[in-house]
């Protein structure tokens, strides 16, 4: 478990402040995939790097297990460390050494038996799927393959906690999944927690169990995926959303359909089990009212369907009324209106 | 007046000898001393592994307050400190005190700043897997920064060769003394372009060394 109490990192470059991280409580559970997504600048890598202490804290605590990490002596910090496996979006790997070098390295610090060590790193290259990359040397590796590298270095000395920062930034798509698909993996099988630093929100939409969103050095929103994801209180946290999925057709698309005498739009969101009832056609098939679905998608999220559709009614204008307010006691319904974005 | 070739050879076999002798001895010397002060003068920096102002301010201050001084004016200008040292300002021993002082504060440059261009992200990997700052001069920065430090240790070497003849020049031996008091002092042109030649061979192979060394280092 990791907890951020009231921690600030303010930096000081000459006679000027910048206030990186500002007052952040945060728990990160055991076992958790806890992303934090926040625009360039925002103060994700310095709170990431004040985890294992490559920061220290202006103010606040930081506790892993209950132990309070800045009250560390330098030799205890160094053992703490050897429990925070870290991977990078640049990878950092050793040049100068081998792929099995850079996964033994770790182990060497730990004074791991010489036996002990090439049956581990023949088992995390196993793991991470390069057991026949062992003698290359980094520059001969695409960077996916090194990221493989970068994360089988960093479960080396078994720790119990990985953090990551913007670890599938510098990689295509296709490769992106694979890491991640790798991530999920590490935290499943070996329950190692998992705290991760991203501005994509796929990232966080396809393996985070809990998200923060930071802005300005602030967490200004927390909680399940699931939950900021389908009921965002905060202006910048719907905008990642809506970098993902878009939930309303593009404002020519609506001009279109204005233009040419549709009706009002009403936007509903189905939230879990209720996605795979049929309320839609139940309930105006009661009033009498007919629909067209404009626009819309159901996805899974944290294994829970999402839908989000867009939505007109035709029928008797008395009925229509009675049919949204019915719908609106089993799921959320809104009328549409543009508001310019 | 011309040399007679035939018992001459014998002299310019240990003049190259001297030559090389210098030359190998002062980079022994000023490598080590070279490398521990490059090393130091990198990890004290500011936001380094082991930052401390005063030893970083102190030592490029030394560093850069040698480093301009023409070579045969720290020959001569040090001389006291020379004969304190070695007892002699004369020979092949003499010559090398001054070689190895200059010697180790350009290697230290040299080392700087192959350091500096170590990916700082690959510091800081070992930082973050609890690695200790000497460890991490031992294990990470030496490794990483070795290949074009040989290439660099090369460079200063062929700069050692020249150097060797200066000191010659002033009684040093080697090379550089036979090609002054043969050559120039007694106008014999034929010894000065043998000196010569053995010379840029000298060079040659020094960056042929190097070269290969740095080759295998890097893999390339
Ligand atoms: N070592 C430092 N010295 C001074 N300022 C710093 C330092 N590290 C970060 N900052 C500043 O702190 C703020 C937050 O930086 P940080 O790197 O944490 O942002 P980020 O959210 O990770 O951004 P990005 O997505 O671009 O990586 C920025 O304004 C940055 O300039
Ligand atoms: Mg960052």
């Amino acid at each position: 478990m990791i907890e951020f109490k009231q921690v600030s990192k303010t930096f000081k470059i000459g006679p000027r402040e910048v206030h990186a991280v500002k007052d952040v409580t945060l728990t990160v559970e055991q076992g958790d995939i806890f992303g934090i997504i926040g625009f360039s600048g925002a103060g994700k890598s310095t709170l990431l790097r004040l985890v294992n202490l490559l920061e220290r804290p202006t103010s606040g605590r930081i506790e892993i297990g209950g132990t309070d990490v800045t009250s560390l002596s330098a030799k205890e910090l160094r053992r703490q460390r050897q429990n925070i496996g870290m991977i990078f979006q640049n990878f950092n790997l050793f040049n100068s050494r081998t792929v099995a070098g850079n996964i033994a390295y770790p182990l060497k610090l730990a004074g791991t038996p010489k036996t002990e060590i090439s049956r581990r790193v023949t088992e995390l290259l196993q793991f991470v799927g390069l057991a026949d990359k062992a003698a290359n040397y980094p520059d001969q590796l695409s960077g996916g393959q090194k990221q493989r590298v970068g994360i089988a270095r960093a479960l080396a000395s078994n720790p119990d906690i990985l953090i990551c920062d913007e670890a599938t930034s510098a990689l295509d798509p296709d490769t992106t999944s694979d890491i991640l698909r790798l991530l999920k993996k590490v935290n499943r099988e070996f329950g190692i927690t998992i705290l991760l630093i991203t501005h994509e929100m796929e990232v966080i939409q396809s393996i985070c169990t809990k998200v923060a969103v930071m802005e300005d050095g602030e967490v200004i929103e927390t909680g399940g995926v699931f939950d900021v994801f389908t009921d965002p209180q905060h202006g910048t946290t719907e905008r990642f959303i809506r970098s993902v999925q878009q939930d309303l057709p593009s404002p020519g698309i609506l001009k279109e359909w204005r233009d040419a005498g549709g009706g009002k739009l009403y936007r509903l969101l189905f939230k879990g089990p209720i996605a795979n009832e049929p309320v839609l056609s139940r309930v105006t098939a009661k009033h009498g009212v007919t629909f067209n679905i404009v626009y819309g998608s159901v996805r899974e999220l944290q294994e829970r369907l999402f839908g989000n559709l867009i939505v007109s009614f035709a029928g008797d204008p008395v009925a229509t009324a009675a049919a949204i307010d019915e719908i609106a006691t089993l799921t959320d319904i809104e009328e549409v209106i543009e508001i310019e974005r | 007046m011309n040399v007679d070739w035939t018992t001459f050879w014998p002299r310019i076999v240990e003049a190259t000898g001297e030559t090389l002798i210098m030359v190998i001895a002062t980079l022994i010397f000023g490598s080590i001393l070279g490398v521990v002060m490059g090393l130091l003068l990198f990890v004290t920096r500011q936001n380094n592994i082991l930052e401390n102002k005063i030893v970083f301010n102190l030592l490029n201050l030394i560093i850069n307050i040698v480093r301009p001084v023409p070579f045969i004016i720290f020959l001569v200008a040090i001389s006291q400190l020379t004969r304190l040292v070695v007892g002699t300002t004369i020979g092949t021993a003499a010559a090398i005190f001054p070689m190895t002082i200059i010697a180790s504060f350009t290697i230290a440059r040299v080392v700087e700043n192959n350091l500096v261009s170590i990916d700082p992200g690959v510091i800081e990997a070992a930082q973050a897997m609890g690695a200790s700052p000497l460890r991490i001069i031992f294990t990470v920065l030496i490794p990483e920064a070795l290949g074009p430090l040989v290439l660099g240790l090369t460079f200063v070497s062929v700069t050692l060769i020249d150097f060797s003849a200066v000191a010659g020049t002033v009684g040093g031996g080697g090379l550089g003394h036979v090609a002054m008091t043969y050559g120039y002092q007694r106008f014999d042109g034929s010894v000065m372009i043998v000196t010569v030649l053995i010379l840029i061979v000298l060079v040659q192979v020094a960056q042929w060394i190097g070269n290969t060394l740095s080759r295998k280092i890097m893999r390339r």
